[in-house]
């Protein structure tokens, strides 16, 4: 069911351009609505209710179930209002004695399936049935008892709904939204009359279907055959408050149903919002339900210090945990330097706490010393794109992927990443756009129902760089640049050394090939392919910037799209999948050690000069420590003291071994954070935080787009994230007073000029704005570089391929990368913390099924993972998903901890890690336990355990 | 911090710079690219380090880039310093 409070109007709204605009009468009122307007929302819209059951205005008009019949002026019969379209001067009647007859006929036959036991019903108050069985007068069916769906036994193997074929009407809501909206096709309705039935997969139970637990069936039932569990054990919610997924950088607009108030408010469920832009009514199993680690029994609830790691922890009063916290950050910097300190900003936190802690950072500690764990996943797009387009973001809004006639998808994985705008994707490719994938692992884009890549490239690791240029090269040499356009809009200069570099015969894909893996006819045809088929766009995520040349990568990105044309409007351009909810925008609000928010450099006198003013203290100009250069600084003693909001390096970040001994040199580390994690054992002050639901705040996510949070339950351990910030600045001396984030974002865009015509109101008016958003733009920016690039003209850049140092030798022969599932969230911490774990429960390492053989390796064994840099257990899964040679995980379990065996390696201009690329060698063991309990003993020891291995990378 | 590193991220930076122009373009993008996202800490230690052992394992391009760089701040400290005796500075520098 959807929302409560929400106003379905039957049928979706028509393709946006159509349309002029067509009057209409509906019950003597005169109604004017765009042209392929069905009667149903036309009439909903001048606040006349159609009743209907088989229609919602998620779903393509269907037309089955015949309860919405109306009348018109001169035609014969009664049309089904939700498939009838309007025209000018129609004249329509909703309502007349016959119409309520043919009505209540059709009602009282669902009802003999359906009997009207309301009370008790999970959906009581909120079931459509039920409402139109009271708006047409049916209390109970005239029909003789007979054949029904009833007596069948529920199915409740997902662990978030039930479904209770008893209570279905046969309305093939759920199998159109499984399809239209998901796009998995996991339903299906088998047999006849009585005898349908709603069917997942082979008529198997939902948990062992196809079904990936998005919920879009669930929210499209119109009784409670479908029902939420929540709602089952708390019942129908009485309000909901909007706010915005704490999960990917989709940045989905939910809605949070709760009972109750102030402390004993409780989330009953959470629902996508149909009218929010970046999802239109649709979620993934994530932010839907996956939510429960907000009230989990492993949140912190109390502030805790202690004077050495080793020490037990001591629960203590705020004031006594801010106190010491800031006493011991003022010690280390009189002992130490002012440069002895530091502190990192974290991407799940709102763009206000982000500002904040910058802030804090910056004119509190005194410190550029400011980082935010978008190192470890963006930092390269961050740039790349601001040195060949001139902004440090992506290029589109979500729905530009609706216009793309070729889309190419490289080093991402949308459907698990970023599932919600994989559907959105499949939508399109179901619609005929041509597909192109770029991925060592066959992933599930490149075949699944409807949709098949037109090529799949599969890469060797660490080789992008030499797959684009080749492509380029093709682009290039067989005359398909967009010559008007890049001489109109790019450096001539540039332009031609760039032409020139990659012309020359060693970028081709025939030479190329025996680097990349990639047959050149391959190469050849996606290039043509992609510079032809009309709009192109490019999807890209961590596999192309976790790499040493991760920089080089996004710049080739952009060179690809300048020279076709394919940026600057609807249906092209350069698009980064964000990983985490609030990457871009903590990468906006000035997170990183150069640069002040919007991408401005500390150096830059004008820039600083307004902080200063705003912020009354000298500010620096020299850049900061990243996170991996305050490892670094800590193992040589520089660096002693950091505050940590809400991010978790030690299980995050690579070459765990190396992270543990850099972090037991610290002499305090402040943790704030909702649980006890990985880098908490090595903190010396832990903040209790706050989660999504607890705080206000907004979130910027993949497409600009800045969305509020909105708070739904009161802080469980007293204070906001920002309102923490706050009470160690001021005791730090620097006086920090905000009354709510809502001031806070009005210094944000007093200070940053892409947000300066940003408020909270305009948010809340529009349902979210896309920066920039200024006074020549005040309703933002879904579309970048329209007239021109952000930096004037566009720049290309040579983009020479040079290996990763990092290859497979005779002793690691094998090349480890890493990726995500669907049902768990990066370190897993909170969705680890939900009944998620039914569909993954352990990171699993997928070998080929030639490598596993020659290894004696069979599917499920344990496995010892080896690199130089230290090693870690896990189970195998055969696959010939992975390429020979290349083997794969996860990392969103500390058991694994896949990071001991990730190096140091890192991309040349930002020092993002180069997570995707690790020599290895895979061993079957007998004793996992005993390996596992090594590594874990190795972890609790000082060092790791172990002496770091510095050794450069094997020849 | 660990020169090994430093050297290898040296080099990395070159090599980029050094495919994108001429020789002596490259060693100014690289002295650039090293003053404005490298902490003072970090490019200290790499120009000592570029002077006592003369460069030994940083590529030409990085040689020539640390070598400008060092230049470059020698010339920036010596006004500034003047510039800075007796103003409010954040702190020291370490
Ligand atoms: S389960 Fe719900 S949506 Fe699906 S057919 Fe039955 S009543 Fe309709
Ligand atoms: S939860 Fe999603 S994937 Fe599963 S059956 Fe329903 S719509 Fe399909
Ligand atoms: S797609 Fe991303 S933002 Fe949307 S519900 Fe799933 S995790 Fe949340
Ligand atoms: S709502 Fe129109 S036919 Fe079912």
């Amino acid at each position: 069911m959807y929302s409560v409070g929400y106003e379905d109007l039957g049928t979706p709204t028509p393709p946006a351009g159509t349309a002029a605009a067509v009057t209409l009468e509906i019950d003597g009122t005169q109604v004017t609505v765009p042209d392929g307007t069905s009667i149903m929302r036309a009439a909903a819209l001048a606040g006349v209710k159609v009743p209907k059951l088989c229609a919602t205005d998620s779903l393509k008009a269907f037309g089955s179930c015949r309860v919405c019949l109306v009348e018109v002026e001169g035609r014969k019969g009664y049309p089904a209002s939700c498939t009838t379209q309007v025209a000018a001067g129609m004249k329509v009647r909703t309502q007349s004695d016959k119409l309520m007859s043919l009505r209540r006929g059709v009602v009282d036959l669902y009802v003999s399936d359906h009997p009207l036991e309301c009370q008790g019903c999970p959906a009581h108050g909120h079931c459509e049935l039920e409402d139109i069985a009271a708006q047409v007068g049916i209390t109970q069916t005239s029909y003789a008892p007979g054949a029904a769906h009833r007596p069948q036994a529920k199915d409740e193997s997902n662990p978030y709904f039930t479904f209770n074929p008893e209570l279905c009407i046969v309305c093939s809501r759920c199998v159109r939204a499984c399809d239209e909206t998901q796009g998995t096709l996991a339903l299906t309705i088998q047999g006849r009359g009585f005898g349908s039935k709603v069917a997942a997969s082979e008529d198997e139970p939902f948990l062992e279907s196809e079904c990936v637990s998005c919920g879009a069936c669930v929210e499209a039932c119109p009784t409670a055959a479908l029902t939420e569990k929540s709602i089952i054990g708390l019942g129908v919610a009485e309000r909901a408050v909007g706010t915005t997924c704490a999960y990917c950088g989709v940045g989905c607009a939910l809605k949070a149903e709760v009972r109750g108030s102030g402390a004993d408010t409780e989330v009953v469920r959470m629902v996508p919002q149909r009218d929010g832009k970046a999802n239109h009514g649709h979620a993934c199993v994530k932010g839907r339900f996956a939510w429960g680690y907000a009230t989990h029994e492993d949140r912190i609830r109390t502030p805790m210090i202690r004077k050495s790691i080793r020490d037990e922890w001591r629960p203590v009063s705020w004031e006594e945990a801010i106190g010491y916290a800031a006493s011991e950050l003022r010690r280390i910097q009189a002992k130490y330097g002012v440069n002895s300190i530091g502190g990192i900003t974290s991407s799940r936190c709102t763009n206000e706490e982000t500002f904040l802690v910058q802030k804090l950072i910056r004119a509190a500690f005194g410190t550029n010393n400011v980082d935010t764990c978008a190192r470890v996943c963006h930092s390269p797009t961050g740039y790349g794109l601001k040195n060949t387009l001139g902004e440090s973001a992506g290029t589109q809004a979500f729905d530009s992927v609706m216009q793309a006639d070729v889309i190419f998808i490289i080093g991402a994985n949308p459907t698990e990443g970023h599932p919600v705008f994989g559907s959105q994707l499949k939508r399109r490719l179901r619609e005929g756009a041509k597909l192109l994938i770029a991925d060592p692992r066959e992933t599930a884009l490149v075949r699944t129902p409807h949709v098949e890549a037109d090529v799949h490239m599969q890469l060797q690791p660490g080789t992008n760089v030499a797959l684009l240029n080749a492509m380029a090269h093709v682009v290039v040499t067989e005359g398909l640049v967009k010559e008007a356009y890049v001489a109109e809009r790019c450096e001539p200069e540039p332009f031609a050394r760039w032409k020139a570099f990659v012309s020359e015969e060693r970028n081709s894909p025939e030479s190329s090939e025996g680097v990349t893996g990639v047959p050149a006819h391959m190469v050849r045809e996606a290039a043509r392919l992609f510079a032809t088929a009309g709009n192109g766009a490019i999807y890209y995520g961590l596999g192309v910037t976790e790499h040493s040349q991760g920089t080089t990568a996004v710049m080739a990105i952009a060179n690809l799209s300048m020279a076709t044309g394919n940026l600057g409007r609807e249906g092209v351009g350069v698009n980064p999948l964000r990983g985490q909810n609030n990457v871009q925008g903590s990468c906006d609000m000035g997170s990183f050690p150069h640069e002040f928010s919007a991408y401005r450099h500390v150096s830059d006198p004008t820039t600083r000069a307004l902080f200063e003013a705003a912020w009354g203290v000298p500010l620096q100009s020299e850049p900061g420590l990243r996170i991996p250069n305050m490892f670094e600084a800590a193992l040589d003693g520089t660096f002693k003291g950091m505050y940590v909001q809400g991010e978790d390096f030690v299980q995050s970040d690579p070459n765990t071994h190396h992270v543990n001994a850099a972090m037991e040199s610290m002499e305090c580390v402040i943790v704030q954070d909702l649980f006890l994690n990985e880098t908490a054992k090595f903190a010396h002050v832990f903040l209790p935080g706050s989660s999504f639901l607890e705080k206000d705040g907004t979130f910027t996510n993949a497409e600009r787009r800045v969305s509020r949070v909105r708070k739904v339950l009161e802080p469980l351990a007293g204070y906001q994230d920002w309102e923490v910030t706050c009470l160690l600045s001021n005791a730090l001396g620097y006086p920090m007073h905000y009354a709510h984030p809502q001031e806070i974002m009005e210094e944000i865009a007093r200070l940053t000029p892409t947000f300066a015509a940003l408020t909270y109101e305009k948010i809340d008016r529009l349902g979210s704005v896309q920066w920039p958003c200024t006074d020549e733009a005040p309703e933002g920016t879904p579309t970048m570089h329209v007239h021109q690039f952000v930096r004037g003209k566009g720049k290309f850049w040579p983009t020479e391929y040079v290996p990763t140092s990092e290859r497979s030798t005779s002793r690691y022969p094998l090349i480890l990368t890493t990726g995500r599932v669907l049902t768990q969230y990066n370190v897993g911490a909170q969705t680890r913390r939900t009944n998620n774990v039914v569909w993954h429960a352990e990171d699993v390492l997928e070998i080929h099924p030639h490598d596993a053989e020659v290894r004696g390796i069979a599917d499920g064994d344990w496995v010892g993972l080896t690199s130089r840099a230290g090693d870690t257990v896990l189970r195998a899964k055969v696959s010939e998903k992975i390429a020979p040679g290349v083997v794969y995980t996860t990392f969103h379990f500390p058991e694994t901890n896949a990071n001991v065996v990730t190096t140091e390696n890192s991309d040349w201009a930002t020092n993002c890690p180069e997570y995707k690329v690790t020599a290895v060698e895979v061993v079957q063991v007998n004793q996992a336990d005993a390996w596992r309990r090594r590594a874990e003993a190795e972890r609790a020891l000082p060092h790791g355990g172990r002496k770091q291995r510095r050794d450069p990378a094997p020849a | 911090m660990n020169i090994d590193l430093l050297i290898k991220m040296a080099n990395q930076i070159s090599e980029f710079f050094q495919g994108t122009t001429d020789p002596d373009k490259a060693a100014t993008d690289v002295a650039t690219h090293l003053r404005r996202y490298w902490d003072p800490r970090m490019r200290k230690q790499i120009v000592a380090y570029c002077e006592e052992r003369h460069g030994a394992g940083l590529t030409n391009t990085a040689i020539a880039g640390v070598q400008l760089l060092a230049q470059q701040e020698q010339k920036a400290a010596a006004p500034a310093a003047a510039a800075s005796a007796g103003a409010a500075a954040p702190g020291p520098k370490s």
